[in-house]
């Protein structure tokens, strides 16, 4: 579905991503791990078209390097970034409805249901979302991505900063997002929920994947999590 | 007395919205691109020269309707192969751009319809007073241009908050970026308020240009004006605007129709001067006299005591 080789990016003169090479199938669950500065955010950002891409991105057997984001997304690619970018002047519910594409039949998710999933946004539909705490902001910014009914989402630190309550819920939607066939590639700086939830683990460190398994055998690879993942 | 109040309130209130049609799409525009448009007085400008050539041949109600169109692509077409290459090159680039073109515009205009007040006429039909009040008349043409900039008052706050494309505006001002990221055509959409903004300017020459005058020197006075409402207000908030519109437009027509002035003021004091003093310009000022200097007045006020402008969020 996705598929990355020899991805470079740079942030003005340095050079934050050196080559990733990564690939993500239909429905998949798959993480990127990595300590700060290894690139992973630059990885989503250079995907959906934010941060200039120099390589092969292929989406949906498409080259999509090069194309302006709005294109991207109407591919049917979400980007939950990091710091959930809630439009602050609009309602819950106005934020909801921005996520749906212009002349987009109706898809997977609709308001009522996700309302429904979460109780939490629902009492809040006609508050702005500027005042909205940052777990449900980030419930918002999930749900506003998931109302363009993607094929694949790529969500960033989706728990950072969050009460465990609102982690658990954040990782049931997930979990939900993944059983209606949406592939995911999450960021996610909490290694039990990646470990959790994932089928596939990369790890990056400077600028490049290092090291691609599964949750069984990272946990098993010493040596991968002391070089290039524990503090 | 309320003869006085109620002309005053009136054309306080046709100035005012005439001035919110220009300060609307200037702070709009500037909430977008995070620079005054300098040029934003020439598009009304050009709206009145337009008008005004257009009127000469398929009469003025043609006019209204296709210079505020033209001035609007014209908008529009700046955007997209002028302020959108520009803006790569950071703020100030945009800044002296848009500098440029105020003053490109000006010498075309007076290339092209020469430096002399042009007679741009209001329309015959509505040559006739609205109504008679306590003997003074309130020309249909004033009552004309009330209604208009009201409709286009409403439809545009209707637009903006309740619309879908006004969500997206608001989205796109914001979180340009993650509204893209959604599937909107961030760009496209800057392009349309870009042009939308210069036609409503366009409009606004066109109707006042029989009243204000058309000459090239029009966009300079006015420009400086709507800069202050935009300061005023608070810069990129439209209800700010529309207050600092209304407050400027009101406290001219105050300030000119109120036939008070410092020998009034004297006079209350019992205090009288000779004639002949080297200050006499001074004793003999009147309020109508200082009407123009009162808008950059309470511009220097609200810098000072409220910089963010009166409904603005930024510093």
């Amino acid at each position: 579905m996705l598929e990355l080789s020899g991805l470079h990016a740079w942030h003005g003169k340095s050079h934050v991503l050196q080559g990733v090479e990564l690939e993500v199938g239909r429905g998949e669950i798959v993480s990127l791990l990595g300590r700060n500065g290894a690139g992973r955010s630059t990885t989503l950002k250079a995907i959906i078209g934010e941060v200039e891409p120099h390589g092969s991105i292929v989406f949906r057997n498409k080259q999509i390097a090069g194309r302006k984001s709005f294109e991207i997304a109407r591919l049917g690619l979400g980007h939950v970034p990091e710091n959930r970018q809630v439009f602050p002047g609009l309602t819950v519910r106005q934020n909801l409805l921005l996520g749906m594409k212009p002349g987009a039949a109706a898809g997977r998710w609709n308001i009522a249901e996700l309302f429904a999933m979460f109780p939490l946004l629902a009492a809040r539909a006609e508050t702005p979302g500027g005042v909205l705490s940052g777990g449900e902001q980030q419930l918002l910014s999930m749900c506003r991505t998931l109302m363009g009914d993607p094929e694949m989402i790529l969500i960033d630190e989706p728990t950072e900063g969050l009460a465990p309550k609102l982690v658990e819920q954040v990782g049931n939607l997930l979990l939900e997002i993944a059983a209606r066939g949406v592939a995911i590639l999450l960021v996610e700086q909490k290694r039990n929920i990646a470990m959790r939830i994932s089928q596939r683990l990369y790890v990056m460190g400077h600028g490049q994947v290092v090291w691609e398994g599964s949750p069984d055998s990272l946990a098993r690879a010493d040596a991968v999590r002391a070089e290039w993942l524990e503090v | 007395m309320p003869e006085i109040l109620v002309f005053a309130t009136l054309n306080g209130l046709v100035t005012g919205l005439l001035l919110f049609m220009l300060a609307s799409g200037l702070t709009v525009i500037f909430s977008m691109m995070g620079v005054l448009n300098f040029a934003h007085a020439s598009f009304y400008m050009l709206g009145a020269y337009f008008a005004y050539s257009i009127s000469l041949w398929f009469g003025y109600w043609t006019g209204l309707i296709v210079a505020p169109l033209l001035v609007g692509a014209l908008g529009a077409l700046v955007e997209r192969y002028g302020l959108r290459r520009v803006h790569q090159q950071g703020h100030v680039a945009e800044l002296v751009f848009t500098f440029g073109l105020a003053f490109l515009i000006e010498e075309a205009v007076q290339f092209f319809w020469g430096p002399e007040t042009r007679n741009y006429q209001a329309p015959e039909l509505l040559d006739f007073p609205l109504f008679t009040l306590f003997g003074q008349e309130f020309s249909a043409y004033r009552g004309f241009m009330l209604a208009i900039s009201m409709s286009i008052f409403l439809g545009l706050y209707h637009t903006l908050t309740r619309s879908r494309v006004g969500l997206v505006i608001q989205a796109a001002i914001t979180h340009p970026q993650m509204t893209a990221q959604l599937g909107h055509n961030v760009p496209l959409i800057f392009t349309m308020v870009f042009g939308v903004g210069t036609a409503l300017a366009g409009l606004a020459g066109v109707i006042a240009g029989p009243v204000l005058t058309t000459f090239p020197g029009m966009a300079l006075g006015l420009g400086s004006i709507v800069f202050v409402i935009v300061v005023i207000g608070g810069l990129g908030s439209l209800q700010g605007a529309l207050l600092a519109s209304l407050l400027i437009g009101l406290l001219q027509s105050y300030a000119i129709a109120a036939d008070v002035g410092v020998p009034d003021l004297l006079a209350m004091l019992g205090v009288e001067f000779p004639g002949d003093h080297p200050l006499d310009d001074l004793w003999t000022l009147h309020l109508a006299q200082v009407a123009p200097v009162l808008p950059f007045l309470l511009l220097v006020l609200v810098l000072v005591f409220r910089p963010k402008g009166l409904l603005g969020k930024r510093e």
